[in-house]
């Protein structure tokens, strides 16, 4: 009974950080059309952010924090000037450009970090909050779903409360339409992609404590952001948040029971059944190609 | 006739060359020489599978599939190489007709995605099920036939026998391709809705190309197994395919012979920078931007733009990857 409720308690945990980087995914596939194979690069540029500064260095956690969304930021923007932009009219060009920048950036954790095994970050937030007997949470863990849920209500505020959010949201249904509006559509994609890796940096600082930190950490990063779009309906933020939530749940309970490569396995057969069923996600509408 | 004659010398000059380039080579470089000539067959079958316009995200895990065939059918009937090598190939392209049937529903962005998923799984399933596939340490003890006299673990005669074996690939592929069927291909790429309205079902004919590209690689991976003597799923990973992806983006896909260009000049390339190993990563992914941002054909298209720029600057083609 104990791990039940811890599971169900860990799976929504994950399912905030899942959602943090699914969301940003979604968000830049829908502005830009490009589908970022370098995003679990992003979310571990802002782990070794937090390894390095404040673990190897001693910074305090939150200005840390901050530090890696700016950093992850500033390498987004880097992307889209440099590659996404030049490319813009060729989606595939976009995403193999980005899977240089995977390369790159492995490498360059590679050489900061060393080689070796993975790397640990303490906890900066010590004690646990114990609810129940059977139910205790470590303030770390709650601090990284309070910041996520923070984060992504802030984003759908952005989104649906504030003009420059309205435009973003046109240029993702139809980026012509949007620019003879009058949308400066190089602005948008700026934002997205801001947001996008904004988001990613915060998903990689707060994971950084609770997780294995090493330069290919990115990969299982990636496949599960590729399977939260994909269930959640490519293009559709509230459903890339849902999936995140019931695949981070899904996915503890099976690692849990099952073990983690079973997990995945099931994952990515449940985004393939979801992809034949029904290709639009649970979530999402059908947009013209 | 006569305008033929340099290209039958040219012809001949390469083969000989093919021939005589193991000789003068110490036993590492013979190594890659191997491995080199399985990955021209890696390169060219996915052309066939991009012919149509879809880049899959598993081919390299279609190359694995062979390998695996060939090991358990080695480790477990004894089977030569020669029955190993056909049945590698079946077995891919029979994975490959299965999964045909959800792939194939998608296309461009979610077949990309799609066919990673797919891969992956299957790449999963070798490392989580020990048995038969051994788990992340794989399998091993699989070797190259012994005829008459000839030992083929040496490197120079399996440098041949890999040699003749892919050639005959490679031919095979080459008349695909200038046969009406992948006439037909191009057309599905470049123009589907009108390749339908005159009654070609574009469904069967992705199918196809990724059946036989399946087959194709999956021979490859049998190749690769039978000298390498081991297997694991790591070979076959994303990182494998990113590879293959680079070779074929390089070199340049709009002709057969680009992405064998790009795999020989990449693999040359890679020699030359081994001495910096960490590096090797960034220095490939650097490779691979700069060739899209700067040479989006491919290096097969450097002659035209040579001649273009010598001739007074005709428009030259903007490159795409996509159309859409």
């Amino acid at each position: 009974m104990e791990l039940f409720f811890l599971s169900i308690i860990n799976g929504l945990i994950q399912g905030g950080f899942f959602a943090l980087f699914a969301v940003g995914l979604v968000l830049i596939f829908g502005v830009m059309g490009v589908v970022n194979f370098a995003h679990g690069e992003l979310v571990m540029v802002g782990a070794y952010t937090i390894w390095l500064v404040h673990a190897q260095h001693g910074v305090a956690y939150i200005p840390t924090l901050i530090l890696a969304i700016l950093v992850v930021t500033g390498v987004g923007l880097l992307m889209e000037r440099f590659l996404f932009r030049p490319t813009r009219n060729d989606p595939l060009a976009g995403l193999i450009c980005s899977i240089g920048v995977l390369f790159i950036l492995q490498v360059i954790a590679t050489l900061v970090g060393g080689e070796g095994p993975s790397k640990q970050v303490p906890p900066p937030f010590h004690g646990t909050l114990v609810l129940f007997e059977f139910l205790r949470i470590p303030y770390q863990r709650l601090f990284g779903l309070g910041i996520s849920v923070l984060a992504l209500a802030t984003l759908w505020y952005f989104l649906t409360r504030t003009r420059l959010g309205w435009a973003l949201r046109a240029v993702a249904l139809d980026r012509e339409a949007a620019a003879l509006q009058g949308i400066n559509i190089t602005r948008i994609s700026v934002i997205a992609i801001g947001v996008g890796a904004a988001l990613a940096g915060l998903a990689g600082g707060l994971m950084a404590p609770l997780t294995n930190i090493n330069p290919h950490m990115g990969h299982n990063v990636i496949i599960t952001a590729f399977i939260v779009t994909i269930v959640g309906g490519v293009g559709s933020l509230s459903g890339a948040v849902y999936a995140a939530v019931l695949y981070a749940l899904f996915h503890t309970f099976v690692t849990v029971y099952f073990g983690g490569t079973v997990a995945t396995i099931c994952g990515l057969i449940l985004m393939v059944v979801v992809l034949i069923v029904r290709p639009t996600g649970i979530m999402g509408v059908r947009v013209s190609e | 006739m006569k305008e033929n004659w340099p290209k039958i010398v040219g012809f001949l000059l390469l083969l000989a060359a093919v021939l005589a380039v193991p000789h003068f080579l110490q036993f590492h470089h013979q190594d890659l020489l191997i491995f080199l000539v399985i990955n021209v067959l890696v390169v060219t079958s996915y052309r066939l599978v991009t012919l149509t316009g879809e880049w899959s995200l598993i081919h390299a895990v279609m190359m694995g599939v062979g390998g695996y065939t060939a090991t358990l059918l080695f480790r477990g009937f004894e089977l030569g190489m020669w029955f190993t090598l056909p049945l590698a190939g079946l077995v891919a392209a029979a994975i490959a007709a299965l999964l045909c049937f959800p792939l194939f529903r998608m296309t461009q962005f979610y077949f990309l995605i799609g066919s990673f998923a797919a891969g992956e799984a299957i790449r999963l399933c070798w490392i989580e099920f020990i048995i038969p596939f051994g788990g992340t340490g794989g399998l091993s003890g699989v070797e190259p036939p012994f005829v008459f006299d000839i030992d083929f673990l040496e490197p120079i005669p399996y440098y041949y026998l890999t040699l003749a074996i892919v050639g005959l690939c490679l031919l095979i592929l080459y008349r695909i391709e200038n046969s009406r069927i992948g006439l037909t291909l191009h057309s599905v790429h470049w123009k589907a809705p009108l390749a339908e309205s005159v009654g070609v079902d574009t469904w069967r004919y992705r199918a196809l190309a990724f059946i036989v590209g399946s087959f194709f690689v999956g021979v490859a991976g049998g190749l690769k197994v039978h000298y390498l003597g081991t297997i694991n799923p790591n070979q076959f990973g994303i990182g494998f395919m990113v590879f293959i992806l680079i070779w074929v983006i390089v070199g340049g896909y709009n002709r057969f012979y680009g992405p064998i260009l790009g795999v020989v000049v990449l693999t040359l390339f890679d020699e030359s920078i081994r001495q910096f190993e960490e590096f090797r990563p960034a220095i490939y992914g650097a490779v691979l931007i700069l060739s899209i941002l700067f040479l989006p054909k491919g290096l097969e298209s450097i002659p035209a733009r040579l001649r273009s720029w010598a001739g007074g600057g005709s428009d030259r083609e903007k490159g795409k990857l996509t159309d859409g």
